[in-house]
């Protein structure tokens, strides 16, 4: 790593935080910037990058020991699906915890939480997350309309840090395998191509069923 | 009263009470009971609300790669699943690894375990003992007593910490972000704790949190990446350059090998000092909540861990074994390989197997998905108000040892280690009776106390122990081993598929921090041909079978009073005590908008 890049203007410490189930389709989406992200750019020093799959509250750590934390995840806003929606602060986990469709935004929550009850809770929070086209695909990737909107979220990532005074240059080679965020056996295009058929695996459960909305609605 | 451990023993026809999900566990469950007019539990039925399809993703590729795949299922169990993945490659295929790594993916393993204990008795499972609003009523000065009293070493129990610790707790109670402490009942009677006492537990909370932290790092060193690491079918991905330079990534050498050694020493220090007197004295309190045992009295399984000497069975420190029909005095081996063994059965699982066949040993297992609701359900396909157990009702299959519904665990492997004679486990089992007795005035006999929820959580800590100790034997092994020039780390003579068999079978299991976990592999022209993993919570969590034999968590639940059925404490302490974990066991299906626990009852 070059000296030029060692240093920053700024001495934040800077978390970007991939999250998600990348089995599940667009769940994977938060991982899979994370990874592009990684794989197109070299950081400063101050600034690690992570996939941070399911883990949950096991994630807290990495929360309390940074200053800015930059998340990435698929939520469901009610949006569109494959829109993206940016969002900072304090109203980060409010959505995390309005709609949950998934196992690790329960727990991603609870992370903020427990950070801010230890008292090291970041100075700034940023979630960029995506309205997801398809979650009952077990072992798929991301659609189409996800997938074309992890472009978009890197530029709003580079513009947010930018602000920051952070410059992450392009890399002239490939990022080395042992470097990578995650082994590679599960880097998408491996993960893709090494798919088995449809007819092979049955790739999806019933219809949805324990509708828990309505539960709460109904007594008798 | 015997625990009923059949469905024909059960009475549904008290008030139905659902709780809808099931909070702070991984995953999605629902759970649904009958109570009398007394608020005794008669009946229990318990439900997965996601399906897995674990299986499916695999087929067809390549068996080295499998682990990285079976890590993601779940982010809790990180390593076991990956590390029981590569076992069932490298018996498939006759590899053996090095004695390195045999250490080392201990090593491994016991941090998880150590890890995963400590955070789910102080992050998951405490509030179902521990009142943190009542905290802010505590003396300070009372809880500096009480930490003196109940751990003298234990440094952090000045009245000035614990203070600090409370305005602390008060700050963030009154910011409104309830967030962590906002599916509790606090006013429920059924928290016995005194404030001073929950004053301690919510510094520990804390104290907990922090070192988490610490423990997970030596998965960091052997493991190359964090959070998820790295595996490898022959051994482990990590080399080793003893007088190397260098931090994480680079080969493991003296320096990462000593720092390995503070963060065992460090986690030794909590459990004895923290950890296991806490469970000591939130027992001692709840001396007369001895409900939950369910099946741990009657059936256990485990299929054994930490082989002292690599491929020997009979060194287990927590050895294989299944105890039947509360039989005590009979331990049966197990073998994972004997299709009349263990069976998986669907009877009240929303699958369905092709034919009329039965029971299906997992090398012969099928994943077939089929969603239907009996005739006495409530409500709809999409919006169940009553689930009717008398059909499918779970997407949890239902395994059986012997056509046994089983309980597995760390009690599990407790119950097995004392009756098989362990002495490290009967000497831990039988000091923490003793001083039970001594706190309490009580005189339990081992049977009483040890099969209940209380019982569940001591093992879990009393692992917990066990594991830290013999940490310390695995890294003066490993380090004597490559001081004396040992420095292999992987057995890669059949890397190459070409050198393995057109097809191949094998079975990885290990004792997960759940309970006993299986993956049962074959393996045909290089590719995987089927894939199947029976996980703890299959087992714990299972819905009945044909014989109508309920599973660990529907039997635990049974005769348990409720001081306010509106408010499922005591079902929530007893699902926590088996650390449920829904999300390698099944895979989600809830519709969106799920909110905080919804009690109803009907």
């Amino acid at each position: 790593m070059s000296e030029s890049l060692s240093r920053t203007e700024s001495e934040l410490r800077v978390m970007i935080l991939g999250i998600g189930n990348l089995l599940w389709a667009d769940e994977g989406f938060g991982i899979r910037v994370v990874e592009t992200l990684h794989e197109r750019y070299r950081f400063p020093a101050n600034v690690e990058l992570m996939d941070g799959g399911t883990q949950g509250i096991y994630l807290v750590q990495h929360v309390q020991r940074c200053d800015l934390l930059l998340v990435f995840d698929a939520i469901d806003y009610g949006l569109e699906p494959g829109a993206m929606k940016v969002i900072h602060g304090d109203d980060v986990p409010k959505f995390m915890g309005a709609k949950k469709m998934s196992l690790h935004q329960t727990g991603f929550q609870e992370v903020l939480a427990m950070a801010e009850f230890t008292g090291d809770y970041p100075q700034h929070l940023m979630l960029i997350g995506v309205q997801p086209v398809e979650l009952e695909d077990f072992g798929g990737s991301l659609r189409p309309a996800v997938q074309a909107q992890v472009d978009p979220a890197i530029r709003i990532a580079l513009d947010y840090l930018d602000s920051f005074g952070i410059h992450p240059q392009k890399r002239d080679q490939p990022l080395p395998p042992q470097e990578q965020l995650a082994p590679s056996e599960l880097q998408q295009r491996r993960y893709e191509e090494g798919r088995p058929s449809e007819d092979q695996a049955c790739r999806r459960g019933d219809e949805r069923f324990l509708n828990q909305t309505a539960v709460k609605e109904s007594s008798n | 009263m015997n625990t009923p451990m059949n469905a024909s023993d059960l009475d549904n026809s008290g008030r139905r009470i659902v709780v809808d999900p099931v909070t702070r566990i991984e995953g999605h469950m629902r759970c649904e009971v009958n109570v009398d007019d007394n608020n005794v539990i008669r009946n229990a039925v318990s439900t997965g609300t996601m399906w897995r399809g674990l299986e499916v993703i695999l087929k067809g590729r390549d068996p080295r790669d499998a682990w990285a795949f079976v890590e993601r299922i779940c982010g809790v169990c990180t390593g076991t699943h990956a590390l029981t993945s590569v076992r069932a490659v490298e018996d498939a295929l006759g590899i053996q690894i090095p004695l390195n790594a045999h250490l080392i993916r201990h090593l491994m393993d016991k941090t998880l375990q150590v890890h995963d204990h400590i955070v789910h008795f102080y992050h998951l499972h405490a509030l179902d003992w521990v009142n943190p609003v009542n905290a802010l009523k505590a003396d300070p000065v009372g809880t500096s007593d009480l930490q003196k009293m109940v751990s003298p070493h234990h440094p952090k129990s000045s009245p000035g910490y614990f203070k600090d610790v409370q305005t602390r707790l008060k700050k963030f109670v009154e910011t409104g972000q309830l967030g962590l402490f906002s599916n509790g009942y606090w006013d429920n009677p059924a928290y016995k704790l005194p404030p001073e006492a929950d004053l301690m537990a919510v510094a520990h909370y804390l104290e907990a949190l922090d070192l988490q932290k610490d423990i997970v790092k030596i998965h960091t060193i052997f493991g190359g990446k964090n959070p998820h690491p790295n595996f490898m079918v022959g051994g482990v991905a990590c080399a080793i350059n003893i007088d190397g330079v260098g931090a994480s990534g680079a080969p493991v050498n003296m320096t990462s090998l000593n720092f390995v050694l503070q963060r065992i020493q460090e986690a030794q220090a909590f459990t004895k000092n923290v950890y296991l007197p806490d469970v000591l004295a939130v027992a001692g309190i709840y001396k007369d909540w001895l409900h939950g045992g369910g099946l741990a009295s009657q059936n256990v399984l485990s299929y054994g861990t930490y082989q002292k000497v690599p491929y020997d069975k009979s060194s287990e420190l927590l050895p294989a074994g299944a105890i039947v029909n509360g039989n005590w005095n009979e331990v049966h081996e197990v073998d994972v390989r004997d299709p009349e063994q263990i069976k998986e059965f669907v009877d009240h699982s929303w699958y369905t197997y092709e034919g009329d066949k039965q029971g299906l040993h997992p090398w012969d297992g099928e994943t077939a998905p089929k969603f239907e609701l009996g005739p006495n359900t409530v409500g709809s396909r999409t919006d169940i108000k009553e689930i009717d157990e008398s059909a499918k009702y779970s997407w949890i299959k239902a395994p059986r040892w012997k056509g046994h519904a089983m309980e597995v665990g760390p009690l599990a492997r407790y119950i097995v280690a004392y009756v098989s004679g362990k002495e490290y486990v009967q000497e831990q089992v039988d000091r923490s009776l003793s001083a039970f007795n001594q706190n309490t005035g009580l005189g339990l006999g081992l049977k009483q106390f040890l099969p209940s929820t209380l019982g569940r959580t001591l093992a879990r800590a009393l692992e917990c122990e066990l594991c830290v100790d013999t940490m310390l034997d695995d890294w003066h092994q490993l380090v004597g081993n490559i001081k004396n020039g040992d420095s292999s780390t992987a057995n890669v003579e059949k890397w190459d598929p070409a050198s393995w068999p057109k097809e191949a079978m094998g079975v990885g299991t290990n004792e997960a921090p759940r309970g006993a976990l299986g993956h049962w592999i074959k393996i045909k022209d290089g590719k995987i041909e089927n894939y199947q993993a029976i996980v703890p919570t299959t087992w714990n969590g299972s819905p009945r079978d044909a014989e109508g034999n309920i599973g660990a968590f529907e039997a635990a639940l049974m005769n348990t009073p409720m001081e306010r059925p509106d408010e499922p404490v005591e079902i929530l302490r007893t699902l926590h005590s088996f650390d449920p974990c829904l999300a390698c066991s099944t895979h989600v299906m809830s519709a969106d908008g799920q909110e905080l626990t919804k009690v109803k009852i009907r």
